[in-house]
């Protein structure tokens, strides 16, 4: 995480200076609507264009704010960011003072721009747009596209589309890694607090299959977040149990680990990763899938061990 | 009366055979065959840790909850008199949730595994002291549902507050979840919790027969006869939090068992209170065991909740009770 | 012998007593006829006979106080026909009479063959045999009063204590369950029953006590408790009195006011 920080400071010190005016038209031209990519249109006025004001209410608003943004540019952002469980960043995110996304709060901050999540509760954020401020909302991420157009969004949006390219490019750099040294890909399965698993359309999907597991949820029919059976787990057997802490302490997550049927999990290896890397579709991603591939280097390893001794 | 002697054996086969279906139906998917040998030689080790430590205790679990629901639905109604009165009337369903939920605000459930079915006890103890005192010694039955509506009432309000100020949206949707009941990942430290409460306030319930019987002609004429009010309410009280506060505890809110059960069984067994008690107990586990099939079954990827079920079939029950009593009266 | 003995027996909720200072005594073979004007403490007087609110003064069931009997004693010497005639569940008529035998019964035992003879005698008394089958909530007010007075007869005590069994009957069927009354006194039972037919009390209670007002202001013989002066005093009320072979007839015609 520090390694993609450090680059994108490198790169904000480096384009401090205001971009060429197309940019800047173009950004504001590609606000309402979302996508990838901000069309070209015709000139603009100039870098004043780019929102001075900005606030977010939505964690992964926030943290893609807080890595793209201009100094001073982030005005505000929602509390959850400040919690060091749920968020990657709260660190950086020290000095910000927070929102908790009601209308009144936010209108007294005299934004220019506010970035919400489609979730978000939209009776305030309907009031600001009609007090004539302009709201950006952001769709839940499902995989690595939806990752690479927001970023690119809340670049354009902020007026530092070249900040968006880089980002975007260190999130491919890091999922461009070796493939996996093995021929049958593992089987994992991520749990959250109070037995949530993720299943097929979800950034964690995303993850795992990238860093080369095949995901236990997704095969067993579950979209979105689901829940699995103690019993499915124990008679499916996976090879690699990812522990979640979304939230709470890893207690919780465990809590269905310590049934006295779990035991029949004793012997899969375990890992406890910390979920906030994944919770949204940021450059940090690729952080996750880094360290999940050292998980399946790792079971390689055990594995080619096992076989050189007793043989399969 | 030949018919009526067919009822008990009649309620027991059915219950029998809702047992093993829950014992032998589940997400896992193994045929009926391996899993009974799996239970009972313990070869297949994973099926047979399935069998041994989730589908054993899940099934008794249904059984003796649904059981002790529909019991104290039966001395409830038969105690007060009053066809509309189930378990959750006197307060004590709503604190031990409250019991619960506060386990779950406070961490303290993520700390210590028993912390929340204990609390949630110490909850329906903490009503029943309370709907005692509130209604006196001397209240008769409408003192009492008053005072149990109160508390009902007071803890549903606690618990309403404790979901608004959870710290994480995450914590309240374990609330919710939990409130709307389940066996899921239920295990033989649950049955060992609750067990002991469930069986003792049955025992305490199953006394009330006599009394109830007498009952039917009001409570001055069966003191008349000889039976003792207080020894009665102590009884119907303190068997209805214990069974029905260990089931709240272990399996969260379930309503609507105790109350459509007896309902539906009293007509069969003559509208006789004390027949009724046993009748209950049957009926109350078999419905519960098959709301429990049925949840696996429906939707398994979905995680239905029990608690839901049981309402799903409750209301509608209620809408034909409706239909037949306008028609009646009409 | 001395059935029910009542000395000085007052009760009070708040500040007048509901009843006060009454003192009298009911032998076996005696219909005792409890009359007096609404409010005047004849339901408190019997329930407190019961033990079922608490009282000063002494009651003494068969001689002993009512402190000293246990409830399942008590109800096997004493029966309460309540004037609130409730049947919570329609169960059938004869299960409902079968009520009475609690007292003889040990708990889950079944009935036996002197509690079904004891709930045939009652059925036949009350004149319910034919409906024995019915659901107790389906019957109409008259036929409700038998059952629930079979069900008091099952419980063959010799004292009985009865609040308005003839409220809401139609004359036939009034006439029958007095009847009846008398027959338990013939039988050398003992009866103490409230009622405000003047007549029906004068001619088939061998005794009556009058209140007013929570204290007993006559006790007699029908003819000198209904006197014209303690009528005029108790109810207020003026009377036309004649008698024929059976008895006296007392019809109160007008009233009285001071």
């Amino acid at each position: 995480m520090r390694r993609i920080v450090a680059i994108l400071t490198a790169a904000f010190l480096a384009g401090s200076m205001p971009g060429p005016a197309g940019t800047m038209a173009a950004a504001d031209a590609a606000g309402s609507g979302g996508g990838a990519e901000p069309p070209s249109a015709n000139a603009g006025t100039g870098a004043d264009r780019r929102p001075a004001r900005v606030v977010s209410t939505n964690l992964c608003t926030d943290l893609l704010a807080l890595l793209l943004a201009e100094p001073g540019q982030l005005v505000s952002v929602s509390h959850v960011v400040h919690d060091p469980v749920a968020s990657p960043l709260h660190q950086m995110a020290g000095a910000i003072p927070e929102n908790h996304g009601a209308a009144e709060e936010i209108h007294l901050l005299a934004p220019d721009l506010v970035l919400a999540g489609e979730w978000d509760d939209p009776v305030p954020l309907a009031m600001l747009e009609s007090l004539g401020i302009r709201v950006e909302r952001f769709a839940i991420e499902r995989d690595f596209d939806d990752a690479r157009a927001n970023i690119r969004r809340v670049a354009a949006l902020l007026g530092v589309p070249e900040r968006g390219e880089a980002a975007v490019a260190e999130l491919d750099a890091g999922l461009a890694d070796e493939a996996p040294p093995w021929h049958e890909r593992p089987v994992a399965v991520v749990l959250g607090a109070g037995s949530w698993t993720s299943g097929a359309g979800t950034l964690t999907d995303a993850v795992l299959a990238a860093a080369g597991f095949r995901n236990l949820a997704a095969e067993r029919g579950i979209s979105g977040m689901g829940r699995l059976s103690l019993e499915e787990l124990l008679l499916a057997q996976p090879d690699l149990i990812i522990v979640g802490d979304t939230y709470g302490t890893p207690a919780l997550a465990e809590e269905r680990l310590r049934h006295p049927a779990a035991r029949g999990l004793g012997r899969t290896r375990r890992v406890a990763m910390p979920d906030n890397l994944w919770t949204c579709g940021t450059p940090l991603l690729a952080e996750a899938v880094a360290m999940l591939r050292a998980e399946a280097r790792a079971l390689a390893t055990e594995r080619a061990n096992l076989a050189g001794r007793g043989g399969r | 009366m030949t018919p009526q002697r067919l009822v008990l054996p009649l309620l027991g086969a059915v219950t029998l055979a809702l047992f093993a279906a829950s014992l032998l139906l589940g997400p896992a998917g193994a045929p009926a065959g391996r899993s009974l040998a799996a239970l009972l030689t313990g070869d297949n080790p994973a099926l047979a840790l399935v069998m041994r430590e989730i589908r054993l205790p899940r099934a008794l679990l249904g059984l003796g909850i649904g059981a002790a629901l529909g019991l104290a639905g039966a001395a409830l109604q038969g105690y007060l008199r009053n066809p509309l009165a189930e378990p959750g009337l006197l307060g004590v369903s709503a604190a031990a949730a409250l019991g619960a939920v506060l386990a779950f605000y406070t961490g303290l459930a993520a700390l210590l595994p028993l912390a929340l079915p204990l609390m949630a006890l110490g909850g329906a103890f903490a009503a029943t002291l309370l709907v005692v005192g509130l209604a006196g010694v001397a209240g008769g039955a409408l003192t009492l549902i008053l005072a149990g509506v109160a508390v009902s009432s007071l803890a549903g309000a606690l618990t309403s507050l404790v979901l608004n100020l959870s710290p994480n949206p995450f914590a309240a949707s374990e609330i919710m979840f939990w409130l709307l009941g389940s066996l899921a990942d239920r295990s033989w430290m649950h049955v060992a919790l609750a067990g002991p409460f469930i069986l003792a306030g049955m025992g305490l319930l199953l006394l009330l027969a006599r009394d109830l019987e007498a009952l039917t002609l009001g409570e001055d004429a069966a003191r008349s006869l000889g039976i003792p009010l207080g020894r009665t309410r102590a009884l119907a009280l303190g068997g209805t939090a214990a069974a029905v506060g260990a089931g709240v505890a272990v399996a969260g809110a379930i309503g609507f068992v105790g109350l459509v059960v007896p309902h539906l069984l009293r007509p069969v067994v003559g509208h006789s209170p004390s027949r009724l008690l046993p009748a209950a107990a049957l009926g109350g586990a078999s419905f519960l065991l098959a709301a429990d099939v049925a949840a696996r079954l429906i939707a398994p990827e979905r995680d239905l909740k029990l608690g839901v079920l049981t309402a799903l079939v409750g209301a509608p029950f209620f809408l034909r009770l409706v239909w037949t009593t306008r028609r009646r009266l009409a | 012998m001395s059935l029910l003995a009542l000395d000085r027996l007052t009760v009070r909720r708040g500040p007048c007593p509901v009843v006060d200072d009454v003192s009298f005594t009911i032998r076996a073979g005696e219909v005792v006829g409890l009359i007096g004007p609404n409010g005047a403490g004849k339901t408190t007087l019997m329930r407190a006979c019961l033990g079922l609110i608490p009282a000063e003064g002494r009651v003494a069931i068969t001689g002993r106080p009512l402190a000293e009997l246990a409830p399942a004693e008590r109800a096997r010497i004493v029966a309460y026909l309540p004037q609130e005639r409730e049947i919570a569940w329609p169960i059938t008529v004869e299960a409902l009479v079968a009520l009475g035998r609690h007292p003889h019964r040990r708990p889950g035992a079944r009935l036996s063959a002197a509690d079904r003879a004891a709930v045939e005698t009652a059925l036949e008394m009350a004149e319910v045999s034919a409906f024995r089958t019915r659901p107790a909530t389906e019957l109409s007010g008259g036929e409700r009063a038998r059952v629930l007075m079979a069900r008091a007869l099952a419980q063959e005590a010799p004292l009985l204590l009865a609040d308005e069994p003839v409220a809401g009957l139609d004359p036939a069927h009034a006439l029958d369950l007095m009847e009846t009354l008398g027959h338990l006194g013939a039988e050398g039972k003992a009866v103490l029953v409230s009622l405000h037919d003047l007549t029906l009390a004068a001619r088939h209670c061998t005794r009556l006590v009058l209140l007013r007002a929570g204290r007993l202001l006559a006790e007699g013989p029908p003819e000198a408790v209904l006197s014209p002066a303690t009528l005029a005093a108790a109810y207020g009320v003026s009377a036309f009195h004649a008698a024929d072979a059976r008895g006296p007839i007392v019809v109160p015609t007008g009233r009285i006011r001071p």
